[in-house]
């Protein structure tokens, strides 16, 4: 099996996921539940209300983005 | 008399100085700052999470709360209209629907000029998406014309370069955009020390935002504490109407008779 079968693109780099992993998972396994964050899949934003319904598909784009300081 | 607000959409506001949370030493002085700046609109950038960073550490909406400030997410080092919208939908999303944001679209890497063209199409985009767009943009009064006509609800021209501190260098073409805007004018960007704010303001603008002005000063602090009462002495100036200015007219304060040499 190819490594795109098996991973998805995280915040631009190359993430493994396990088969029928959900967006809940991922955000569990990063160690993020709860924090203030945004999701996009493959350029769509994905609600929170969603997430756990969100089951992550070889190849998808996931962004997860904060706030940081700026101007 | 009558409260003088800064209103923008449908929110109110009672400071018309906007800061930004970049380029300070650490969050602490960042939120120091801010309190000293009186400021209740604070831009935000929104940046991929460090994935696999130590969980705990502190963010930047612990010390600046969204139910404290409103806060502005900005669409800086975005070079595309697509990229600004797809910011903004993420920082709508991240702040619980929030729709209140801080659109720019950079050009050009070294000077950060907007990219004009492709700002007026980010701004339609977002109008139509139910954003509530404050938009960076040139100091061109046409420019600034038809953003308001797209449904922007307030423009920011620059006044000078983002974070050049160079000041305010085209007082006329602000006067220009001011003169002919129906929604609040904004300087955002140029502004060096308190002076280039009260300037700002005594032009008519409705507001200035800022960061590396306070970010960067030797007192930083001290500095937020300067620009509110810049903003706030240039806003009561213009309010007030200044004197007319009389070259080669010299008129004294003193009664001109009753002199003991008389």
């Amino acid at each position: 099996m190819s490594e795109l079968l098996t991973s998805i693109q995280l915040n631009g780099r190359l993430h493994p996921i396990q088969p029928g992993q959900t967006l809940t998972d991922l955000i569990a396994a990063l160690a993020l539940t709860g924090k203030r964050i945004a999701v996009e899949r493959n350029g769509e934003i994905v609600p929170r209300a969603h997430h756990a319904a969100t089951v992550l598909t070889a190849g998808d784009r996931i962004e997860i983005v904060i706030a940081v300081g700026g101007g | 008399m009558k409260k003088d607000t800064l209103n923008i959409g449908k929110r109110e506001f009672s400071s018309r100085l906007l800061v930004g949370t970049g380029k300070y030493r650490d969050f602490d002085q960042t939120r120091d700052a801010v309190e000293a700046s009186g400021s209740e609109i604070i831009t935000v950038a929104i940046r991929r999470t460090n994935i696999g960073q130590e969980p705990g550490q502190p963010s930047l909406l612990d010390v600046l709360p969204p139910d404290r400030y409103t806060l502005l997410p900005n669409t800086a080092g975005c070079y595309t209209a697509d990229d600004a919208v797809r910011t903004l939908r993420l920082a709508r999303e991240l702040l619980d629907g929030h729709n209140l944001v801080k659109l720019e679209v950079l050009g050009d890497a070294d000077t950060l000029f907007p990219d004009m063209v492709q700002t007026l199409a980010a701004a339609e985009t977002l109008v139509r998406d139910g954003f509530d767009v404050m938009v960076y943009c040139s100091d061109d009064p046409i420019m600034a014309k038809r953003l308001e006509e797209v449904g922007c609800v307030a423009v920011m021209p620059l006044a000078s370069l983002i974070g050049s501190g160079m000041g305010i260098l085209n007082p006329w073409n602000l006067r220009l955009i001011i003169d002919n805007a129906r929604v609040p004018v904004i300087v955002d960007a140029g502004v060096g020390t308190a002076s280039d704010a009260a300037i700002a303001m005594e032009l008519g603008c409705d507001g200035v935002l800022m960061n590396t002005a306070i970010a960067k000063a030797q007192n930083p602090v001290l500095m937020a504490s300067a620009m509110k009462k810049g903003v706030e002495a240039g806003r009561e100036a213009f309010l007030a109407g200044r004197m007319p200015r009389k070259l080669y007219s010299a008129a004294p304060s003193s009664p001109t008779g009753g002199l003991i040499n008389g």
